[in-house]
């Protein structure tokens, strides 16, 4: 037990600033990643809804690609297959390769929110006058987005636990420093525990931004609860 | 005002409206009344076309409607609907909810909205409620501002579809009496209702549908007092006990 703290602080007193490093690319990277899996995310959820076929189509066989194979692979496939067409930095390519997974499930989540809006709401808009991308826009978007908070902050949090998956293709992130300074080191359980406890902090820091901002948001819903 | 000639309407196989023919005249108050089922809703959504019909033709001031033709968006605004779910838009307050549609559908300056908004707020009771949002409102209060959201858009005529079935019982009068009030401005009006009460001492006409058709037309009085058909009168003695 003592032997095994005093490793850890062998480790941070080395490499601390690897780890750090570590932790900034996974960051970036998982803010990156999120940030484009939202902008593919809510171009599938209008694909899935909108009644052209082929659209819908083109959505559920990219839906099904990114649930039935795994991230790693996905991953790998991506990389070389990228990198095959078009120069690509590692990180860029890691970057679109968690954007193109992330991207499939946020856009079940837009899907899910924007078709769980009363269909009232838009007969009211359109009642009004107003267009169907208008409506959507000004009335049903707005609505939906608040709705998909909490499930977007759960998707950000498995997001960013997944970009750890990315060392396959050479990436020094968090998990990838963590496994080379265990290399190194040959102290493997006390690395893993480091990377593990930055791992845990990011996420519950994380989820307390979520949840912040669930409050700041108001999400509809609470001011009926207190309410009744 | 509104025509309506030979209307039919098909969900899939269902024949949701038979044949309709139904004139509404400016400033006429005609109330549509029928067992549930019997098509009322459908009829009012055809007229702003929420819904589509197969065949026949709706005539709005003159002007006949082909939906793949004429700009819709500019008919529905001149006819506005009131429903019985209110429809509010929860994320918007009440003033927000009223001007929405002058702002971003007609273009009106916010100043301009406002100012029509505030008028229509004060009109229906509810001046005081300009910020607050749906949800901090009673039921009758929802309907009030969706009926001030509607006439907002300065529609020609107004569509209600059972505007108060979905409140209790002690907050009907307040959403009546504001729909009164319209109907003595000399709105034209096509109102679905079971308030017997106000069809007798508002419509001009009363229609009853059954089974997509309409079966019976006249006079308040020709209608609960003699109706004509078997049908109209099973269904007033369930409403009217
Ligand atoms: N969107 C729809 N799809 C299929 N059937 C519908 C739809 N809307 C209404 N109907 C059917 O059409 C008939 C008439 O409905 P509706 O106009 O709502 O009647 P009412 O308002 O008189 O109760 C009913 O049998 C109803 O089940
Ligand atoms: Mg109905």
């Amino acid at each position: 037990m003592i032997e095994t703290v005093d490793k850890i602080f062998s480790i941070l007193g080395e490499s601390l600033p690897a780890l750090i490093h570590g932790l900034e690319l996974t960051i970036f990277l998982t803010f990156t990643s999120l940030l484009i899996g939202v902008l593919i995310g809510i171009i599938v959820a209008f694909m899935k809804i909108s009644h052209v076929r082929i659209l819908n189509r083109i959505a559920d066989v990219y839906l099904t690609v990114v649930r039935g194979l795994p991230l790693i692979v996905l991953i790998v496939i991506l990389y070389f297959g990228i990198t095959n067409i078009v120069t690509l930095s590692r990180f860029w390519a890691g970057v679109f390769a968690l954007a193109f997974h992330n991207g499939a499930y946020i856009g079940e989540i837009f899907r899910g929110t924007i078709q769980s809006i009363d269909r009232g709401q838009m007969e009211a808009s359109r009642s009004l006058g107003m267009t169907y991308f208008l409506a959507m826009r000004r009335i049903i978007l707005p609505q939906a987005f608040k709705r998909a908070i909490p499930p977007l902050g759960n998707q950000f949090i498995i997001g960013l636990k997944d970009s750890s998956l990315v060392f396959v293709i050479g990436l020094n992130e968090l998990w990838g420093t963590g496994q080379s300074i265990a290399a190194r080191t040959l102290m493997q359980l006390e690395t893993y525990l480091i990377v593990g406890l930055f791992y845990l902090m990011l996420v519950l820091f994380f989820s307390w931004l979520v949840e912040r901002i669930e409050r700041k948001m108001d999400v509809e819903g609470k001011r009926e609860v207190i309410r009744l | 005002m509104i025509k309506i000639k030979r209307l039919n309407k098909f969900f899939g196989e269902l024949h949701v409206l038979r044949n309709i023919d139904l004139q509404i005249d400016e400033s006429e108050v005609v109330v549509i009344i029928g067992a549930s089922g019997s098509g009322k809703s459908t009829l009012l959504r055809c007229i702003n076309f929420l819904e589509y019909s197969q065949e026949g033709e709706v005539i709005i001031n003159d002007e006949v409607i082909d939906p793949t033709q004429t700009d819709l968006n500019r008919i529905r605004q001149e006819v506005g609907m009131v429903f019985q779910h209110f429809n509010l838009f929860p994320h918007k307050n009440v003033i927000e909810n009223i001007i929405e549609a002058p702002v971003y559908v007609k273009g009106l300056s916010k100043n301009e909205a406002m100012d029509i908004g505030r008028a229509l707020l004060n009109k229906v009771g509810l001046s005081d409620k300009e910020n607050a949002y749906p949800s901090q409102l009673s039921g009758g209060q929802k309907q009030r501002v969706a009926i001030a959201r509607a006439l907002a858009m300065q529609p020609v005529a107004m569509l209600f579809d059972e505007p108060t079935s979905a409140l209790d019982p002690e907050l009907v009068g307040e959403v009546l009496q504001v729909m009164k009030e319209l109907a003595k401005e000399g709105m034209t009006m096509a109102v679905v209702t079971h308030e017997m009460g106000f069809a007798r001492e508002m419509a001009d006409r009363v229609i009853v549908m059954d089974n997509g058709m309409i079966i019976e037309e006249g006079s308040p009085k020709q209608i609960f007092e003699n109706p004509k058909e078997e049908r109209t009168r099973e269904f007033l003695s369930k409403v009217l006990k």
